[in-house]
C-alpha cells in the first residue's frame, strides 16, 4: 500500500534505535495520542528502549476520555423509541453508570455502528420516519468529518439527523496536563493526525512557554522511532518544536477543515473522565445549529456511578502504569472493563492488555 | 409448481401437501436420490471400521450469497472441515433448514445447489434432513444446521491437544479472506475489493498432509481468526506458541480494508484454513504435500510451540521484539481510533 | 485519534465526493475538507473524508532518510 508499506522499514528502524541507544541521555517521554499507544505496543517498542528510555500514555483517547455520564446521554438517547444511534465502533462498549451502548442495543435500543457520520445522514434520509442521531466522539481529526456532515444536513433540509456531541480539543489538554505540579515528562510525542487538521503551529506554547520538547510524528515505528531520537537530542540541544510527519502536517494544518470546524462547533467545557473540567477543551454545537442537538433533550438518566476505585485518571496522566492499578488484568479486563482506558481497543490499559509482554503477570494486588 | 408465488410461505413447514411439493420439487432435486429422498424417519447408512467422528455445526451467515460462497456452501464445508480437524474421513450429513416466510425460492435454490456440489467435492453425502418455516422476522432468512458423521482411521490420531514441544506451526493460506468478503457483501460500509470467501472442504487436504508426514494437532480458525484457534491450541496443548507475524500470509486488499476500518486480519472469520502442528522434521514435507494440494498453494510455516506457560502465544514482529496474543473478547467492530 | 490511511484518488465525482483506491480496496469517500486534488494525487482518508493531501516530495524525503538510514538501495 502506497505512502504506508515504504515507511515500514525494519532496518532502518534498527538503525534508528541504534542511535537512541548511543544517545548520552535518555529520558521520560509522553505519547499523547491513543493511536501511537497503540502503535508502538503493535511494534513492541517499549522493550526495546528501556530502561533508557520510558514511554508513558497521555490522555489521548477520546473514548476513554468520554465522562460516563455523556455515555448515559447516549444510552439514554439510544433507548428513546423511533430514535436510531448511529456510533462509532469505539464506543460500543464503554461503560457508563448503567451499562453500555452494546448491552443497550441487546435491550433493544436501535444502535447501529457506522465508519461514517456520512452513513448516519443516509440512514436519516432513508429512513424518513426515525430520528438518526449521529454519536460524535473524537479530537480535531474527526469533529471536522462531522461539522461537514451537519452541514450537509443543513444543506439537505434533513429535519431527522440530530448530533450528540462529546467532541474535545487536544492543545487545552495539553496545557493543563503540562501545568500541572508533579507533570515529570522530558517531552511529547504528539499527535500526528490531529496535527494535520490543527497545523504543529498550535503547540508553539510548549517550548515557547514551558521549555518542553515536542516533536509531531505518524504512526510507523520509524516514525516514532525518529522522533523519540530528537527528543532524545532535544534534551541536550534544547526544547523546540519539531514535525517528522511532514508528508501530512503543515505548520497551519488544514485551514478548509478548520474553518468548516469552526463553522459548526464553539468551544465549551467539558470533562474529562478520570480528570477533572478542562475548560475550552470540549468542542458544541453553535446557536444556530440547536434544532439538530440531542444533547438538549429532556432525557430521564441514570444516578451516575460513585468512585469506583478506578485509577484510570492517574494513568491518562502518566503518574502511573495499568499495572500499577489494582483491578488491571483481574476485576477489569477488556470483556469486563471498569474504566474507560480498558475498553477502547485504543485505551492505555486495554493496549498493555492486549499488546504488552508484562500484562501477563498483573502487579498491584490483581484480583 | 401449483404454488404461483416463488417464496416460502408458512404452509411449505405445515407437514402437508404444500411441504411434500417443497421438498420433491425443490430439496430433493437438489441433494440427489440417495438416503435423503427415501423420505424415512431416519436414514440407515454403513459405516467403515474405525472410531465415529461425529460434529453438529449451524450457519446463521448474512447476507445468505457473498462473494465465493453461500450459506449452503458453508453448512457443508463448515461440517465436513470440522470433521477433517480430528482426522477423520466425512461421511454423511444431515441438513436442518430453518427458512423463513418470504424466502426466494431463488435462493433456497442457490444454497441447495451448493449444499449438493460441496457435498459432492467432499465426497460427503446428505442423508438426512428436516425443514421448518417461521414467521416473517423469526430467521435472517435461512438457518441452517447439521450434524457430521465420520470415521477416523485406526492410527490417526489428531487431536487439538496434540501439540508437543518444538512442533512446527503451519497455515494452508491466507487469512482473513472470508470475514472481509461477507463484510463487503453485507454493504454496511461501502467498499469493494476483489475478495472472496475462502470457503472450502479441507478433508482431501488433511489427507494428504497425513500421507506426507505426523500431524499432531489441527484447528480450523473461524470465527475469532487465526488469533483464536493459536490461543486455543496452545492453551489446549499446555505449551506456549511463538508465531512470525511477518510470515502469516495476509492478501493485500484484505490488509487494506482492515487498516481502513481498522480491524485486525488475525482476528477475521476464515472458512478454508486450518492451523496444523506437526514435528519440525516433518515440517517440509508436510509443506510440499500441502502446496501441491488445491487449498493449500499458500501453505506457510508461521511459527513453532514451545515448552512455556500454556496459553502464552508471542507474536514476534519486524523488529524482533514480541507481544503477547489474546483471545478477541467479542465481535471485532470498525473504528476510527 | 486516529485511524487515517493514505489513498489513491481514482475518480472525481459530482456533489464533492471521489472515488479512493487502497491496495485495491475502493470506497467513496468525500471531499468536502480538502482542495486541489486531482485524480493520482494521493489523500489521508479518516471516517470516509479525505482530511488532507499527502506532500508527495516531503514523503519522498523522508523515504530517501529512511532509506539512507537502512543502508539501502532501494525501499524494499
Amino acid at each position: 500500500m502506497r505512502y504506508l508499506d515504504e515507511f515500514r522499514v525494519p532496518e532502518a528502524a534498527r538503525e534508528l534505535l541504534r542511535e537512541i541507544g548511543e544517545q548520552r541521555a535518555g529520558g521520560t517521554f509522553m505519547e499523547v495520542c491513543g493511536t501511537h499507544t497503540m502503535a508502538i505496543s503493535k511494534a513492541g517498542l517499549r522493550p526495546l528502549l528501556a530502561p533508557d528510555i520510558d514511554l508513558i500514555s497521555g490522555p489521548g483517547c477520546p473514548v476513554c476520555v468520554t465522562a460516563d455520564t455523556d455515555i448515559d446521554r447516549a444510552i439514554a438517547v439510544a433507548k428513546t423509541p423511533g430514535v436510531v444511534l448511529a456510533t462509532f465502533g469505539d464506543m460500543m462498549k464503554v461503560p457508563g453508570s448503567d451499562g453500555s451502548l452494546a448491552s443497550a442495543s441487546a435491550q433493544g435500543a436501535d444502535v447501529r455502528v457506522v465508519y461514517s457520520p456520512l452513513d448516519a445522514l443516509d440512514m436519516a434520509r432513508s429512513e424518513p420516519g426515525k430520528d438518526v442521531v449521529f454519536l460524535g466522539v473524537g479530537f480535531e481529526t474527526t469533529a471536522p468529518t462531522v461539522a461537514a456532515t451537519v452541514l450537509q444536513a443543513r444543506r439537505d433540509r434533513l429535519l431527522n439527523f440530530y448530533l450528540l456531541s462529546f467532541h474535545k480539543v487536544v492543545p487545552p489538554a495539553l496545557r493543563a496536563l503540562v501545568s500541572l505540579d508533579d507533570f515529570n515528562v522530558d517531552g511529547f510525542i504528539l499527535p500526528g493526525h490531529v496535527s494535520v487538521i490543527i497545523g504543529s503551529d498550535a503547540y508553539a506554547f510548549l517550548p515557547d512557554e514551558f521549555g518542553m520538547p515536542c516533536v509531531v510524528t505518524g504512526f510507523e515505528a520509524t516514525d516514532i522511532l525518529q522522533a523519540i531520537l530528537r527528543l532524545v537530542k532535544m534534551r541536550e540541544q534544547g526544547a523546540a518544536l519539531e514535525v517528522e510527519y511532514s508528508r501530512a502536517v503543515k505548520p497551519e494544518g488544514n485551514p478548509k477543515a478548520l474553518a468548516v470546524m469552526h463553522e459548526v462547533f464553539e468551544p465549551c467545557d467539558a470533562e474529562w473522565r478520570g480528570l477533572f473540567v478542562i475548560p475550552g477543551s470540549g468542542l458544541a454545537l453553535r446557536e444556530e445549529f440547536l434544532q439538530m442537538d440531542a444533547g438538549c433533550w429532556d432525557l430521564e438518566l441514570p444516578e451516575p456511578s460513585r468512585d469506583s476505585g478506578c485509577r484510570c485518571g492517574e494513568i491518562l496522566c502518566g503518574r502511573i502504569k495499568p499495572m500499577d492499578c489494582p483491578f488491571f488484568g483481574g476485576r477489569c479486563t477488556p470483556d469486563t472493563p471498569v474504566g474507560p482506558c480498558m475498553v477502547s481497543s485504543e485505551g492505555t490499559c486495554a493496549s498493555y492488555f492486549l499488546y504488552s509482554e508484562d500484562a501477563d503477570e498483573p502487579r498491584g494486588g490483581g484480583e | 409448481m401449483r404454488v404461483p408465488d416463488r417464496f416460502v410461505t408458512m404452509a411449505h413447514g405445515g407437514g402437508g401437501t404444500r411441504m411434500q411439493e417443497l421438498l420433491s420439487e425443490i430439496v430433493f432435486p437438489a441433494l440427489g436420490s440417495g438416503e435423503v429422498a427415501a423420505a424415512e424417519d431416519a436414514a440407515c447408512v454403513d459405516v467403515p471400521e474405525g472410531r465415529l467422528a461425529f460434529t453438529t455445526d449451524s450457519f446463521v451467515v448474512s447476507p445468505l450469497v457473498f462473494s465465493g460462497g453461500d450459506i449452503g456452501k458453508l453448512a457443508v464445508c463448515g461440517t465436513v472441515n470440522d470433521l477433517a480437524m480430528v482426522g477423520a474421513e466425512p461421511l454423511y450429513l444431515t441438513l436442518g433448514l430453518i427458512l423463513e416466510e418470504g424466502l426466494a425460492f431463488d435462493v433456497l435454490e442457490v444454497a441447495l445447489a451448493s449444499v449438493a456440489r460441496s457435498a459432492a467435492e467432499a465426497g460427503v453425502e446428505v442423508v438426512a434432513g428436516d425443514t421448518k418455516v417461521v414467521e416473517k422476522g423469526k430467521a435472517d432468512g435461512l438457518y441452517i444446521n447439521t450434524a457430521g458423521v465420520g470415521v477416523v482411521p485406526r492410527g490417526v490420531k489428531i487431536s487439538i491437544t496434540g501439540a508437543m514441544p518444538g512442533d512446527s506451526l503451519l497455515i494452508n493460506g491466507f487469512v482473513g479472506d472470508h470475514g472481509v468478503a461477507v463484510l463487503k457483501d453485507r454493504g454496511a460500509f461501502a467498499f469493494d475489493v476483489a475478495i472472496d470467501s475462502d470457503c472450502a472442504p479441507l478433508n482431501a487436504l488433511v489427507a494428504d498432509m497425513v500421507g506426507a508426514g505426523s500431524v499432531h494437532a489441527l484447528r480450523d480458525p473461524t470465527r475469532g481468526g487465526l488469533a483464536a484457534a493459536l490461543k486455543e491450541m496452545s492453551v489446549a496443548s499446555g505449551l506456549a506458541f511463538e508465531v512470525d507475524e511477518e510470515a502469516i500470509p495476509v492478501r493485500e486488499g484484505v490488509r487494506a480494508v482492515c487498516e481502513v476500518l481498522g480491524l485486525d486480519p488475525l482476528y477475521v472469520a476464515n472458512e478454508g484454513k486450518l492451523l496444523a502442528a506437526v514435528p519440525p522434521d516433518d515440517a517440509d514435507g508436510v509443506l510440499e504435500a500441502m502446496r501441491a494440494s488445491p487449498y493449500g498453494r499458500d501453505a506457510r510455516l508461521i511459527g513453532r510451540a514451545v515448552d512455556g506457560k500454556k496459553g502464552r502465544v508471542s507474536l514476534i514482529g519486524a523488529l524482533g521484539s514480541s507481544r503477547l496474543l489474546r483471545m478477541p473478547s467479542g465481535e471485532q467492530l470498525p473504528r476510527i481510533c | 485519534m486516529c485511524l487515517a490511511i493514505p489513498a489513491e484518488v481514482v475518480e472525481l465525482k459530482e456533489n464533492e465526493l471521489a472515488l479512493i483506491d487502497i491496495g485495491g480496496a475502493r470506497k467513496q469517500i468525500s471531499m468536502m475538507l480538502v482542495d486541489d486534488v486531482g485524480v493520482g494525487d494521493y489523500v489521508l482518508v479518516h471516517a470516509g473524508f479525505a482530511i488532507e493531501k499527502i506532500d508527495e516530495e516531503e514523503a519522498a524525503r523522508t523515504m530517501e532518510l529512511l532509506r539512507q538510514l537502512a543502508g539501502l538501495d532501494e525501499i524494499p
